[in-house]
């Protein structure tokens, strides 16, 4: 089923147009991640759904419905640009945060000493926020957008400014949510935690949709019959394979990247291989979503 | 909890906990009460004990100075060199010589002393030389004394408001003066000090990125109303504290002045110059109404900082920094300086038409308002004025808050008023 379906939406600032035509349907109970690079227009869109700013053109649907205040309200939203009140003491600002939530100050309380138990933070609740790294600042900030377990979690570059560590620790939480029944959309440029992550992706470059769908099937479709072979012997003519680069391992094994000119199934092309050379491997070269981001967005693809 | 309350909490919260605002609210009714004590104590204290050596050779000036509480007078006979010489020794404050002089001509007359003698002390000396000595002339010319005496007068002049109903209003145009002063000035203070905070506190949730996250739970427009509904409730806290610290201080102060004032009136048979001024300035106050004052003063501070703290909010929301702030403070804060620098026209006219039209404009009524009202306000007018003021912070709060909503989440753009006045226009 799917939670948001963002029909036709385009947005102007000025004479610059952020984003242009963009529909996305995002399914439910699943991890949705938003790509793009620096300024493609992920945080207008990510704004409009939760409704900071206004769309010039086009709806977002939440459940069905058009999505209204009262309904942001309930959404779990780390912004991209985050801070926390600086004179404020880390216990009371996440008690404030997640009343303005709608949580009661017990309730809210009974909360926020689980999540900092769990993030390693308990012994701050009396410090003041400006005394936390940068890293601690970002969990607590975390803390104030689940605190409240919303069943949408929207995340504007959530692992920006987390040291590896501490990324895995978010990104096990961000799992765990999602296992709880959240469906959880994160944007970002940095397309490592792509893979592990997300069920769904929508790529956004220069204000437009380039594409969307489930990794999976994302990554199925950009194969190009691309395979590496470890082989001894020689490769057949040039008429049915290219070879895109060739290493030497030891003694007379080498290792190709090769691509056939037919699409054809792997055992086929075996058949075609073992005629010629000695084959100890053979891999089917699937894209990774960095590849397929890189190929999508640079220049010479326009 | 209502989310708007929940911000104000906050706002009220975090600022009244502040040692700044603890310090304040204590110094500032120190300050008052010192600046209210100090120059009465002094009067009464330092004058009190003062003594002067009189030589006269002239030897018709015996009984010119007469001892009192405050100053004491001795006439001595030694030697003007003599008397000069021992005056450093002897522990007096100086010496006045009279010498011997013609009555159409007096000439030589000295104060010698070790120290410089204040303004007051060379005037009632001086003051009362010529009064006899004016007597004296007068006395040569032929006149009998009881028909000089019968000419001295002694007014103290009553001042007196007819109202429409037809009574009378003893009021004194001195008191109005001072308590339209204070208010006027108070008002004046706490709407720049408020507004002022206002402002820091939009920009610190700007600066700190903060907003967004606050914003994914409530609206610009509440977030906007929520820091500038508590940050009037710390100004009104401190007010209602500043009172009643003020109370307790003057009355300590009284309790502490009290006797020696009688003291001094039982001496005297009459009150000093300053307990007179007091009392005269209390019966004053009777003819002011003072609850009306107080009344509306808190409807004009609350009406003034709503009015201007919304516009601050607004420049909050377009700066990054209190320095990208100072480019759009002057403009709007210059009704308010306006209003002071035109204070002193209002006194010479509180009832003329540009006091009237400056105490209706919401921008400079809460100002101007109070310095008339002490003098006495139709009641059409004042009602004319806080409607006016209301519908004034309406305005103010309605164009800050489209400012505000597009402001608080830019970043990096280099904002003047153009931009501002795009930011306004943008459609919801």
């Amino acid at each position: 089923m799917d939670l948001i379906k963002i029909d036709h939406i385009s947005k102007a600032y000025g004479g610059h147009q952020a984003l242009s035509d963009v529909s996305l349907t995002i399914p439910d109970k699943s991890i949705f991640g938003l790509l793009g690079p620096n300024g493609a227009g992920k945080t207008t869109l990510i704004r409009i759904i939760t409704k900071i700013i206004h769309q010039d053109q086009g709806k977002v649907f939440l459940n069905k419905e058009e999505i209204t205040y009262d309904l942001v309200r309930k959404i779990g939203y780390l912004p991209e640009e985050r801070g926390l009140y600086k004179k404020m003491k880390v216990g009371e600002q996440l008690i404030y945060l997640s009343q303005l939530k709608g949580l009661s100050r017990t309730e809210a309380v009974k909360r926020i000493k689980i999540w900092l138990e769990k993030l390693d933070l308990k012994s701050w609740w009396n410090k003041n926020v400006e005394d936390l790294s940068k890293g601690m600042a970002q969990k607590v900030q975390f803390i104030a957008t689940v605190v409240h377990e919303p069943k949408l979690l929207i995340l504007d570059e959530p692992f920006s400014g987390f040291d590896p560590v501490n990324a895995d620790l978010i990104k096990n939480e961000i799992l765990e949510l999602r296992d709880k029944g959240a469906t959880i959309i994160f944007s970002t440029h940095r397309m490592e935690s792509v893979e592990e992550l997300c069920d769904n992706i929508a790529l956004i470059n220069q204000s437009k949709k380039i594409l969307d769908g489930s990794v999976k099937q994302i990554k199925e479709e950009h194969k190009k019959g691309q395979y590496i072979i470890d082989y001894t012997g020689i490769l057949p003519t040039k008429e049915s394979v290219d070879v895109l680069s060739q290493t030497d391992l030891e003694g007379d094994l080498k290792r190709a990247h090769i691509k056939f000119h037919q699409v054809s199934k792997p055992n086929d092309l075996i058949a075609q291989l073992i005629v010629s050379v000695q084959l100890f491997a053979f891999s089917e070269k699937i894209p990774t979503i960095n590849e397929i981001f890189i190929s999508k967005v640079s220049p010479s693809h326009e | 909890m209502n989310k708007v309350s929940l911000i104000i909490f906050r706002e009220y919260l975090t600022r009244v906990k502040k040692k700044s605002f603890i310090i304040a609210t204590f110094l500032g009714p120190i300050l008052m009460g010192a600046v209210m004590f100090l120059p009465t104590y002094f009067a009464l204290n330092t004058q009190g004990n003062q003594s002067f050596q009189v030589i006269d050779e002239s030897g018709f000036m015996g009984a010119v100075f007469v001892s009192d509480n405050e100053v004491s007078y001795e006439y001595i006979s030694t030697n003007l060199d003599i008397a000069k010489s021992d005056l450093l020794e002897n522990d007096v404050d100086g010496l006045i010589y009279i010498p011997e002089f013609e009555l159409n001509e007096p000439k030589g007359f000295a104060l010698y002393g070790a120290s410089n003698q204040s303004i007051s002390t060379l005037s009632s000396i001086e003051n009362t030389l010529e009064l006899h000595i004016e007597s004296l002339r007068l006395l040569a010319s032929g006149l009998d004394k009881e028909v000089i005496d019968s000419f001295e007068v002694n007014i103290d002049l009553n001042t007196i408001n007819l109202s429409n109903s037809g009574g009378e209003q003893e009021s004194s145009s001195g008191a109005a003066t001072i308590i339209g002063y204070i208010a006027s000035l108070l008002i004046y203070m706490f709407v720049f000090i408020y507004g002022a905070m206002c402002m820091r506190g939009v920009i610190e949730e700007k600066s700190s990125r903060i907003v967004e996250i606050v914003l994914s739970s409530v609206k610009p427009f509440e977030l906007m109303m929520g820091k500038v509904i508590g940050i009037a409730m710390v100004g009104l806290t401190q007010f209602v504290l500043w009172i009643i610290l003020t109370g307790c201080i003057s009355m300590l102060i009284s309790v502490f002045m009290s006797p020696e004032a009688l003291e001094m009136g039982a001496a005297n048979g009459e009150m000093s110059s300053e307990a007179d001024m007091m009392a005269t300035a209390l019966s004053a106050l009777g003819g002011i109404n003072m609850t009306l004052v107080l009344s509306a003063f808190l409807f004009y501070f609350i009406g003034g900082y709503l009015l201007y703290g919304a516009l601050f909010a607004a420049i909050g929301s377009a700066s990054e920094s209190d320095a990208d702030a100072q480019q759009f403070m002057l403009p709007v804060t210059a009704p308010l300086i306006i209003s002071i620098i035109s204070l002193s026209l209002v006194l010479q006219d509180p009832h003329g038409s540009v006091s009237f039209w400056m105490s209706i404009m919401p921008f400079t009524s809460p100002i101007i308002m109070m310095m008339r009202i002490p003098f006495g306000v139709a009641p059409w007018e004042l009602i004319f004025s806080m409607f006016m003021l209301i519908l004034g912070f309406l305005f103010t709060l309605w164009i800050a808050g489209r400012i505000y909503r597009v402001g608080i989440l830019m970043h990096g753009t280099k904002v003047n008023w153009k931009i501002l006045a795009k930011w306004f226009m943008t459609s919801d």
